[in-house]
């Protein structure tokens, strides 16, 4: 397949960008942060984003969906990257919508995907349990008890935790890991709100005999790992997309800096010392843009490979986006360490980002594996 | 049920034909894979074939016009369309055939002639380079012209009907075995990159010396040439007087993208396969846990450089411009192959540091790692490609 996009595609990518730029530029976020919003996202901006199909691009048209692919969504997250955006596409999207496409069931899908397709509902993953992201770590427990189950167990770095409505449980059950979709109102639920470094939120989410009853199951009871991991391979791949926005972002506004600043009567961007540097960027941007779209592809092709190639990708784009958010600060100068300047908006949310869904230590570790050593 | 008949269409026919011929007049030991450079034919007044087989492929394939498929007939080509020309590649790929012929004139000279040269010139040297009649060298850098190519000195003096040439040429790559050399020389001291211009010398003629270079792999590829008061007709000169800095950075464009691609050819089995072999693996793990993620790191920017040089022809394709692009993919890949090499003698151990003996493979790993420094130097160095990437792709300032 070519590596370029469709003209659809191009289109959505152009709209979103324009949408974006008007609507949520990184003083919106700025805006959020400072106000402490409730939901740590702009609720009516989200409405919005519903009403053009962002939240039901990868839902199937037979549930009110648009059935677009995550071609089209990785534009949409490449140019929220670049905006910085905090928006459920990442939780709700991303997360919750790909658990229910990949393991419910019809009966369930017709409940809940139309509703979600339309923004109404949002679901987000309670996955990891430990500091770093580690999925095949699950202690929480869904023991049976005649026709439901009894939950227990903690869950962290659950993203827009506070504002969901429902989440998607990963727990230990008799023969395995299973997936329970569990409504946030449960009784035995409680749930706190973590404000992170980019001003983004997850929740830390406890469960304590939280009773739900079978027909929560989401595809087959024990048979939750292998969709656990395809679930988080799109992620890391649609969250690779966002990153790369962010890092073509940092990096033209840093390269702008080095035309305007000028020190010994001349721009900083004539001393090669810092042409180098940017040289280089390009060429590991570049080579970041094309890992994703091959990635994207893949996913919307059903790719027996795509393991390998998510964690190829999660793995370059992590260490790219730490070059480029490091280099932008360090090129701005002492500016840079201001809040009022906005390249340390993408420093802080390239550390969360890098973090999230397996860090590169993590994928290229997990590469080696899946490549026989 | 109903059935189509489905009639191949004449491309389909095009690559049938092609196929057919090369299993029917390319030599079994053609197929082979290039163990050394004496499987490597390169023509010229001097050329020797190796062995029958490799004369019968070389005029099996002239007879055929399929030296160079894609040049006109005119020119000694076999006249192919793009498509066709392509098949041809492709099918002996398939077969594993081997080039008939390794050539400058083919791979540099040639798509300099056919974009700058005379009619007069592309009649008369072309086909001369697909017969395999003349061997070409380039004489672009100089003792104290290199990076900074442009400050070239080697003289080219107006004498009425000729010139008159002095001066020295480095890194003339097998110079010693040439018969002609394609040269940039100053006609016009007044002017830096407008005083360059691009001559053919023939180097049977009086003045003309060679002398080869050993380096650090133990071999000698290259050489310096001198031209001492050498005559050189008027109409060898190429293009107009003084604009041959046009031609030479085409060229060098042309140099970039094969050197590039480099890290394609020399060793097939994946790194990952090469570590596996010579430190083993526990529980499914690399033996060696500090290399480990240097090979993992490594294999993946790999693929995603090659991705990326897809990426880039589906644009160009899809008529999207290339721009600079030559420099970023000449400095990542001749890094990456300098990488990889590093990597290979570090898991080569005691054995990566053998220079000879035959159990050691003649040194082959050593001198080929030697080799590879050369990558990031040879057709602007790493250093000359980030400032083009700065200048050009990024509009970053000169001083």
């Amino acid at each position: 397949m070519a590596l370029i996009l469709n003209e659809e595609q191009q289109m959505l990518k152009t709209s979103a960008k324009e949408f974006l730029k008007e609507r949520a530029p990184v003083e919106a976020l700025r805006k959020l942060r400072d106000e402490r919003s409730e939901t740590g996202f702009d609720r009516q901006m989200w409405n919005e984003m519903a009403e053009m199909g962002w939240a039901c691009l990868t839902i199937s048209e037979s549930y009110g969906g648009l059935d677009f692919g995550y071609v089209g969504l990785g534009q949409i997250l490449e140019e929220t990257g670049r905006t910085l955006t905090a928006s459920p596409l990442i939780s709700n999207v991303l997360l919750g919508t790909t658990a229910i496409n990949l393991a419910a069931s019809n009966t369930q899908k017709e409940a809940l995907l139309p509703i979600i397709a339309e923004g109404k509902m949002l679901v987000t993953l309670a996955l990891d349990e430990s500091t770093r992201h580690n999925p095949i770590q699950i202690n929480t427990t869904a023991s049976k008890e005649g026709d439901s189950y009894v939950l227990n167990g903690k869950k962290v770095m659950v993203l827009d935790g506070h504002v969901t409505d429902k989440f998607v449980v990963a727990a230990k059950t008799e023969n395995g890991v299973s997936l329970f979709l569990v409504d946030a109102k449960s009784d035995g639920i409680s749930i706190q709100r973590v404000i992170m470094m980019d001003s983004r939120n997850s929740a830390t989410v406890q469960f304590e005999n939280v009773k739900i009853s079978a027909s929560s199951l989401l595809g087959e009871e024990g048979q939750g790992a292998a969709t656990i991991e395809k679930i988080l391979d799109i992620a890391r791949i649609g969250l690779s997309a966002e990153m790369v926005g962010s890092m073509t972002e940092a990096f033209e506004r840093t390269v702008a800096y080095l035309k305007e600043r000028k020190q010994f009567g001349v721009p900083i961007g004539s001393f090669q010392a810092l042409q180098h540097r940017a040289a280089q960027m390009f060429c590991e941007i570049e080579l970041c843009k094309s890992l994703v779209l091959k990635s994207l592809q893949a996913i919307d092709a059903n790719e027996e490979n795509l393991p390998i190639l998510a964690s190829m990708t999660k793995a370059k784009v992590s260490e790219t986006l730490q070059l480029v958010s490091n280099e932008g600060v360090q090129m701005f100068g002492g500016i840079g360490m201001t809040d009022d300047e906005e390249i340390g908006f993408f420093l802080k949310r390239a550390r969360v980002a890098q973090q999230t869904f397996g860090d590169a230590n993590y994928h290229i570790d997990r590469f080696a594996k899946l490549s026989g050593y | 049920m109903t059935t189509t008949t489905e009639m191949p269409t004449p491309i389909e026919t095009f690559r049938m034909e092609v196929r057919n011929w090369l299993e029917a007049n390319c030599p079994t030991s053609m197929r082979q894979p290039i163990k050394s450079e004496k499987d490597l034919y390169w023509g010229g007044r001097n050329g020797t074939f190796a062995n029958e087989d490799q004369k019968a492929w070389f005029e099996a394939m002239y007879e055929k016009g399929w030296i160079v498929p894609h040049w006109p007939k005119e020119y000694g080509g076999g006249g192919l369309g793009k498509e066709e020309n392509k098949i041809v590649l492709q099918e002996m790929a398939r077969l594993g055939c081997r080039k008939p012929i390794t050539s400058f004139g083919i791979w540099m000279l040639g798509p300099a002639l056919l974009k700058f040269g005379s009619e007069e010139q592309k009649r008369h040297y072309l086909p001369e380079i697909t017969a395999g009649k003349i061997r070409w060298c380039q004489g672009y850098s100089e003792p104290n012209a290199g990076s900074d190519l442009a400050s070239l000195a080697t003289s080219a003096v107006d004498m009425g009907d000729h010139y008159v040439v002095n001066g020295q040429k480095v890194w003339t790559s097998y110079a010693d075995n040439a018969d002609w050399i394609f040269c940039l020389v100053r006609t016009n001291k007044e002017a830096k990159h407008g005083g360059i211009s691009f001559l053919l010398i023939d180097m049977a003629t009086q003045g003309v010396s060679t002398s080869p270079i050993k380096l650090i792999s133990g071999k000698s590829p290259f050489c310096e040439t001198f031209f001492d008061n050498v005559k050189v007709p008027k109409e060898n000169l190429v293009g107009e007087l003084n604009r041959g800095w046009t031609i030479a950075k085409y060229l060098l464009t042309h140099e970039r993208e094969m050197i590039g691609g480099i890290g394609e050819t020399d060793v097939k089995k994946p790194l990952h396969q090469v570590a596996i072999e010579s430190l083993g693996t526990e529980n499914g793990t690399l033996n060696d846990p500090i290399l480990r993620p240097d090979i993992a790191r490594w294999s993946i920017d790999k693929m995603a450089y090659d991705i990326t040089i897809k990426r880039t022809m589906d644009e160009v394709k899809a008529g999207q411009s290339l721009g600079a692009a030559s420099s970023f993919f000449k400095y990542y890949g001749t890094e990456l192959n300098k990488a990889k090499y590093e990597l290979m003698l570090a898991m080569g151990g005691y054995n990566g540091a053998a220079w000879e003996g035959e159990e050691f493979n003649y040194g082959q790993l050593a001198r080929q790692f030697c080799r590879t420094k050369g990558n990031s130097i040879e057709g602007g160095t790493s250093e000359v490609q980030l400032n083009i990437v700065a200048k050009r792709i990024l509009g970053l300032p000169s001083k």
